[in-house]
């Protein structure tokens, strides 16, 4: 039996899921052994390939480039899981949601607070727009499974991957917010 | 003769005492329903929805915390579609406000955050509503956190009944009620606030807390509050 095709990806979220990820210490050169790590931000891979089997994905949807990584990672794998409180509720991401739009929460940063050469960022191809609302992943993309918490534990992490290899369904069995 | 006050419950049967409520005589009979809006002591008003069973012959669920025990009652606590429906309750009072468990600080001392796990909720199938509400600092001791509230009135209930002062109240309609203080002013200003902290123990989520508590910082001491509430049943009984 081949080894399933796993990949980890991390839109707008602090990367705190995937600390937690590497919190799985030794059991990540087992993991390496059961699955074939094809994309993830710590492994030297710049695109996201094809016929992914697994990935986790961690953060909301902030920017256009999140949009379209998230289509292309849904476009590519046949099983998505929104990885940690970001991806499944937005979080911290989101609570520039109820201060407006982007241009607000934008002018506010880089125009009113800043004493020092004050001017909203700009530079077209390189820095990602800011859409106006964060959204947790399913609200972008279908979404297979849900893993949530800020960040999932290690030993969470380890349950459902385990499980998920051994041709369970892709769920947390005591999922926590926060 | 009156008949025998016994009733069942997911197939135990139950004695009860005249007037009692079906949630009681689930608990004494050792029988979990979740609640939100409840607490011993207080008056129940059936807000939350949580505690909904169904009787057997009627056609409607009954909030248990409000449907007085009768004889011969067939309850069923814990049915496919009653999971169903507390799930979709709790999704509900998540999407409304801005419960971001991760800064807040009742993380990891939540009752809102304890029933989501509970009933297996592992993301929210309504769009968040991202409200824009505030937080009132105005007292000196304690803070509101409208983000956080989900409007049970257990502080209202607590603050009418047992300390008396009847400082919070609820104002607005629908999507846009909000607790308040006086006639909605600052707390810090409120003329009424005793200042006694009862609503602040009683608070199931982040909503009210003592300032200068930190992310997950919130400890409770619902002993204090029993003692209140043993004493405002003494007075009452003895006048």
């Amino acid at each position: 039996m081949s080894r399933l095709r796993f990949a980890t990806a991390w839109l707008a979220g602090c990367s705190g899921c995937h600390m937690s990820f590497l919190d799985l210490d030794e059991w990540l050169a087992d993991l390496g052994r059961l699955v074939e790590i094809v994309y993830c931000p710590i492994i030297d891979v710049k695109e996201y390939p094809d016929h992914v089997d697994v990935a986790l994905v961690e953060g909301a949807v902030a920017n256009e480039d999140n949009r379209e990584m998230a289509r292309r990672i849904r476009d590519r794998t046949r099983v998505v899981v929104a990885f940690g409180d970001c991806a499944v509720t937005g979080n911290v991401t989101a609570m520039r949601n109820p201060l407006g739009s982007a241009r607000t929460v934008l002018e506010r940063s880089y125009l009113e607070l800043p004493t020092l050469a004050p001017a909203i960022p700009a530079a077209p191809g390189i820095l990602p727009v800011l859409e106006d609302r964060v959204r947790p992943l399913q609200e972008v993309i279908a979404v297979d499974g849900f893993l949530p918490g800020c960040p999932p534990p290690a030993g969470m992490i380890r349950e459902f991957l385990e499980g998920v290899i051994a041709g369970g369904p892709p769920v947390a069995r005591r999922p926590r917010f926060g | 003769m009156t008949a025998e006050r016994k009733m069942r419950i997911n197939d135990v049967q139950v004695k009860f005492e005249e007037g009692e409520t079906v949630l009681a005589c689930a608990r004494r009979a050792g029988v979990r329903i979740p609640t939100l809006c409840h607490f011993d002591g207080l008056s129940d008003i059936g807000a939350c929805r949580l505690c909904l069973v169904e009787v057997e012959g009627s056609a409607q669920l009954a909030a248990s915390c409000v449907t007085r025990a009768e004889p011969g009652m067939v309850i069923r606590c814990h049915t496919t579609r009653l999971a169903e429906y507390r799930k979709v309750i709790l999704e509900l009072l998540l999407a409304e406000r801005n419960h971001v468990c991760s800064v807040c600080v009742a993380n990891g001392n939540c009752e809102l955050q304890d029933l989501a796990t509970e009933h297996q909720i592992d993301h929210v199938r309504f769009d968040y509503q991202f409200p824009a509400l505030g937080v009132d600092l105005s007292h000196g001791q304690f803070g509101v956190d409208h983000n956080r509230c989900i409007l049970c009135t257990r502080c209202v209930r607590v603050c009418d009944e047992i300390e008396g002062a009847h400082t919070w109240d609820v104002a607005g309609r629908g999507g846009t009620s909000r607790v308040i203080t006086d006639l909605a002013q600052p707390w810090g200003e409120s003329q009424t606030c005793t200042s006694c902290g009862k609503c602040v123990e009683l608070c199931p989520t982040g909503a009210l807390f003592p300032r200068g508590t930190s992310v997950g910082g919130l400890v409770r001491d619902r002993g204090r509050i029993e003692l209140a509430m043993a004493h405002r049943r003494h007075e009452s009984c003895h006048g």
